[in-house]
């Protein structure tokens, strides 16, 4: 059962961790009362990012320029969403559209259309003594690339800052009662410009652990709606870092299954697999928003 | 709309889609003058072109924008009209191909079956957000990409072809394939049915009792409830059914006019230029014409560019989602009013 349990929840957590990244980024910005649907093209510009920046420097730059991609696609977001108040959901689509044909761009300008195999510096898996040593949970959950254990990190941090911090309250007064925080001092367009930004940061992260430690290479698209699937997994993590981490990790095992079954010699569609995590978006979704309740300012400009 | 202040559209919107390529031209070094030679010889510069390449990429564009244009009016965030456009091409071909004696009754049939399939593809979506308060945005683009992969499996499975070798369905009977214009090359009647169609949404919004209550539903939601006259939720979800059966349609219209046979790309992102082409057009389904005509334009000139000057097509890409941006920009800095600002904030995101 090991052998196939084990490569199942290494899978797992491996699927997981760019989307359990963007979600918490995500999750920031939620809690400003902004909903970022250029999120997806965040994640996009952020691998390709850390393509150009692998390629010419090794891996560290290769997220450096992972986090170069993300950020320019949220500073864009905010000089629309925020300074000039346009409609938050056609800013975000718009800005999707914009990396999605930019990075097309810009990877067959500098990179050929021919479609070889370009590879970029991967970042290998680190076992961690000791934790690693734990039967069948420890190979998984720690002998992971780098990146996977600074999504791990993400998830106190940022629910300390956010419930035991002081700015972390300003953030999440921003978020509900964005005229009260105002009032109160709180300078509420730089509080969600940052906000919008470190979303930027995580996305970027996202799609750099895409090239960096997964795909070994950069492909058009190659974010596949995982910026979609990050913001519905905020919903189905009901705005809590916790929450997110694990509703991120029902869509890795989700999407992890198809491997499992691979395994297992089951002969069914493959597309039937690929369309699992969009159906459970939809499944979760639809339980999931009768019973929470989002940030009270959320997708409205203030 | 006046003719002339068609026209003065028309020309002022081409005058900044060639100055914004001529810029990112120059900004990737690429040769901007071979590059707008292929542009226009691609788009405009003959009369093979104009017909075959521009005006028979417009007719999808006019469809889908015009999906585009009667979902955001009503206050419908409908990004799904790719999804919806492939639910229609497949079950057309589906019906195309199980009634392959039935000449234009079939083509009819297949057409309709095309935008029944297109409406109830976005009635998963109307359902979600009318039932459980799911955001249209988030469901609309799951399902293009459950769409996506449904037509690859369809082509690979159920409705491949019979040697079983390409991903596609085999060639629908000549007899249901749409008519083409005399003398203009590849294009087909789908040009007229598509205007048609924009024309009548364009006269239901102005004139008709239930083109006001969409429009009412969209632009304030809140008055439109409380004058009592309107039910917002239902004529939100009416709106939403419409603009996929109208993306559904084009699906239709692209397999029997233009590709004859289901595959896997059988639109290039249609849907999503189409939010591009009813945003440059705002939101008037009578200006969506022009809109879908000029990007139809600008598509056919990319691939043209791509294969004399080396330009990749993707620029277009860029193109489009810089000109929504101008768009929303113009709008914010105005101040307007607009379809934009009376989105119903209210309801919860997601």
């Amino acid at each position: 059962m090991s052998d196939v349990l084990e490569p199942f929840l290494a899978a797992t957590v491996r699927t997981a961790t760019p989307l359990a990244l963007a979600a918490l980024g995500e999750l920031l910005v939620e809690r400003a009362g902004l909903i970022n649907i250029g999120l997806e093209g965040a994640i996009l510009a952020g691998a390709f990012g850390s393509l150009v920046g692998a390629t010419a420097g090794g891996v560290m730059w290769g997220y450096a320029g992972a986090v170069g991609g993300g950020v320019v696609v949220a500073l864009l977001f905010a000089v629309f969403a925020i300074w000039l108040k346009a409609d938050q959901i056609i800013t975000g689509t718009a800005l999707t559209l914009l990396s999605l044909g930019a990075t097309g761009t810009l990877y067959r300008a500098m990179f050929g259309s021919s479609g070889a195999a370009l590879s970029a510096p991967g970042s290998a898996p680190v076992a961690i003594p000791w934790l690693s040593g734990i039967p069948v949970i420890g190979p998984a959950l720690f002998t992971q690339p780098p990146i996977t254990y600074v999504a791990y990190l993400c998830v106190p941090l940022i629910a300390w800052w956010i419930g035991g911090t002081h700015a972390g309250l300003a953030l999440r007064a921003v978020g509900e009662r964005p005229e009260a925080a105002e009032a109160a001092g709180v300078h509420v367009a730089r509080m969600r410009t940052l906000a919008v930004l470190a979303g930027g940061v995580l996305g970027g992260l996202a799609g750099g652990t895409l090239v960096l430690a997964q795909a070994g290479t950069f492909a058009e698209g190659m974010s596949a709606g995982r910026g979609f699937i990050a913001i519905a997994i905020v919903v189905l993590g009901r705005w809590h870092p916790l929450g997110v981490a694990l509703a991120a990790c029902v869509f890795g095992a989700a999407s992890a299954l198809q491997f499992a079954f691979q395994a297992m010699g089951w002969n069914v569609p493959y597309q039937l697999f690929l369309v699992v995590p969009y159906l459970l978006t939809l499944a979760g979704l639809a339980g999931a928003v009768t019973r929470t309740r989002s940030p009270a300012a959320l997708g409205k400009a203030l | 709309m006046s003719l002339l202040k068609s026209t003065v559209f028309l020309v002022a919107a081409f005058a900044v889609l060639a100055a914004m390529t001529a810029a990112l031209l120059l900004a990737g070094g690429f040769p901007v003058g071979s590059a707008l030679v292929a542009l226009w010889s691609g788009s405009v510069g003959s009369w093979y072109a104009l017909t075959s390449a521009t005006l028979v990429r417009a007719i999808p564009l006019m469809l889908t924008g015009g999906a585009v244009a009667v979902a955001f009016r009503a206050g419908v965030f409908n990004i799904g009209v790719e999804g919806q456009l492939l639910a229609g091409a497949a079950v057309a071909t589906a019906v195309a191909l199980a009634l392959p004696g039935g000449g234009a009754l079939t083509a009819i049939a297949a057409l309709a079956a095309g935008a029944v399939a297109g409406g109830a593809w976005a009635g998963i979506a109307a359902l979600l957000r009318s039932r459980f308060g799911v955001l249209e945005v988030i469901s609309t683009i799951m399902l293009n990409f459950i769409a996506l992969h449904t037509v690859s499996y369809l082509v690979r499975g159920p409705l491949q072809e019979p040697t079983h070798i390409y991903p596609q369905t085999s060639t629908l009977a000549d007899a249901i394939q749409l008519w083409r214009i005399p003398g203009a090359g590849r294009l087909h009647v789908g040009l007229l049915l598509a205007i048609a169609l924009l024309a009548l949404t364009g006269w239901m919004f102005r004139h008709t009792a239930a083109g006001f209550r969409l429009l009412a539903a969209g632009d304030a939601p809140a008055a439109a409830a409380s004058a009592g006259m309107i039910d917002v939720g239902r004529t939100t979800t009416r709106a939403f059914l419409a603009s996929g059966a109208i993306a559904g349609l084009a699906g239709a219209v692209e397999v029997l006019g233009v590709t004859y046979a289901l595959y896997e790309n059988i639109s290039p992102g249609y849907g999503y230029t189409a939010i591009a082409v009813a945003l440059l057009a705002g939101l008037d389904p009578w200006r969506v014409i022009f809109s879908a005509t000029l990007f139809a334009g600008l598509e056919a000139g990319a691939g043209a560019m791509q294969r004399d000057a080396n330009v990749p097509s993707t620029l277009v890409t860029v193109i489009e989602a810089m000109l929504i941006l101008a768009v929303i920009a113009a709008q914010a800095l105005r101040g307007r009013v607009s379809f934009l600002a009376a989105r119903p904030a209210a309801r919860a995101a997601t």
